[in-house]
């Protein structure tokens, strides 16, 4: 949950991404990376194999700014997205504000998708969350590729709640931001409330 | 939840940089700080500027979380002490209070025996600091008195936050 610091007056949360493996989680952090002021963000952390795959997680703190007096930072973290990598991943969810689930928009990724949502869920629970209660988005990636399934269809099958979704794809950018507002919204008006 | 929203106010923030400050001393430390288990920084003293601490933060917490998963495989409930030794820098982390995580970074001009008995000493004292912060954060929120900077936030405000 987040940290409230009334003597430095600070906010700090912490957003997951969360998806199957190579769904492009870590191309959000380098994109968001990239295109933040240099003021604005620390230094990104990656923990990643040989092969480029994330081992434990991606790490970005972003301080986004003032609000109401406060300086308000979201530390963005990556879960490792293979199969194997489960216990990671239910530790990189402690104490986590939000969620982005990143889907992998290519057809032949559907059951991973599913699979990874429903990873999602249980490793939430194990951790005391429910994942319809706390500030949750989804983002439909690779729309750029050519064996995609629709948006409908995604929407049925990853998103039956009626989250915000978005689609997007990483590697140019489109719908990156997007994503990231909206989960720091719904994390801020979460916190509006009191939670 | 298990974890509940940690609040930090003036006094306790004050109360647990003079620990620090203390603890720095006394155990001839580089850098102190202390860490939620969540990742974020809470507050640190000493050669700070030298160091990334939001990403020592992180990692650091990462590794507590690590830790405590191999903990548990092996039936322990936590490992409350790590330590690592560099070559020249060495670090000291320990769980203090259940939640809080204290690092010192040393290098030789202290030892690992002088840093554990001081750390022991100081996390005593940040223990009660803590858990005094906690029934604060418990009476505030049963009471309703919260005075949460929040409360009167608007779209727009968020929406500055991206401009």
């Amino acid at each position: 949950m987040s940290f409230i610091n009334y003597a430095s007056r600070e906010i700090n949360c912490k957003i997951v991404y969360y998806g199957p493996g190579l769904c492009g989680k870590t191309t959000n952090l380098q994109y968001v990376y990239q295109k933040t002021a240099a003021d604005a963000k620390g230094k990104m952390i990656s923990l990643a194999t040989e092969t480029e795959r994330t081992l434990f997680f991606d790490f970005l703190p972003l301080a986004l700014g003032e609000i109401r007096g406060f300086k308000t930072r979201f530390h963005l973290y990556t879960v490792p997205g293979q199969v194997f990598y489960d216990a990671s991943r239910k530790l990189i969810l402690k104490g986590v504000d939000g969620v982005v689930f990143v889907a992998d928009s290519q057809e032949e990724r559907m059951d991973a998708n599913i699979e990874s949502v429903e990873n999602l869920r249980i490793n939430l629970i194990e951790q005391g969350y429910d994942l319809d209660k706390i500030p949750y988005v989804v983002q439909y990636n690779k729309r750029d590729l050519p064996n995609v399934v629709s948006v409908e269809e995604l929407r049925r099958e990853l998103n039956p709640t009626n989250v915000p979704d978005f689609e997007a794809c990483a590697t140019t950018g489109e719908g990156v931001f997007e994503t990231l507002k909206a989960i720091a919204k719904l994390i801020l008006f979460d916190l509006k409330k009191g939670k | 939840m298990s974890n509940p929203q940690l609040i930090m106010y003036d006094e306790e923030f004050k109360q647990i940089n003079v620990v620090l400050d203390k603890l720095l001393r006394e155990a001839n430390a580089k850098v102190i700080f202390l860490v939620d288990k969540n990742g974020q920084l809470i507050t640190g003293c000493g050669e700070t500027e030298r160091f990334d601490t939001t990403s020592l933060a992180s990692l650091t917490a990462g590794n507590i979380a690590a830790t405590g998963g191999l903990a548990k495989l092996i039936g322990e409930k936590e490992f409350s002490i790590l330590f690592h030794e560099g070559e020249k820098d060495n670090l000291h982390i320990s769980i203090v209070a259940g939640r809080v995580i204290l690092v010192v970074l040393f290098d030789t001009r202290s030892s690992l025996g002088l840093v554990r008995l001081r750390v022991k000493k100081a996390s005593e004292e940040l223990t009660a600091i803590f858990n005094r912060l906690l029934q604060k954060n418990e009476e505030k929120e049963k009471s309703g008195d919260s005075e949460f900077p929040f409360a009167e936030i608007t779209d727009d405000d968020i929406d500055n936050l991206f401009s």
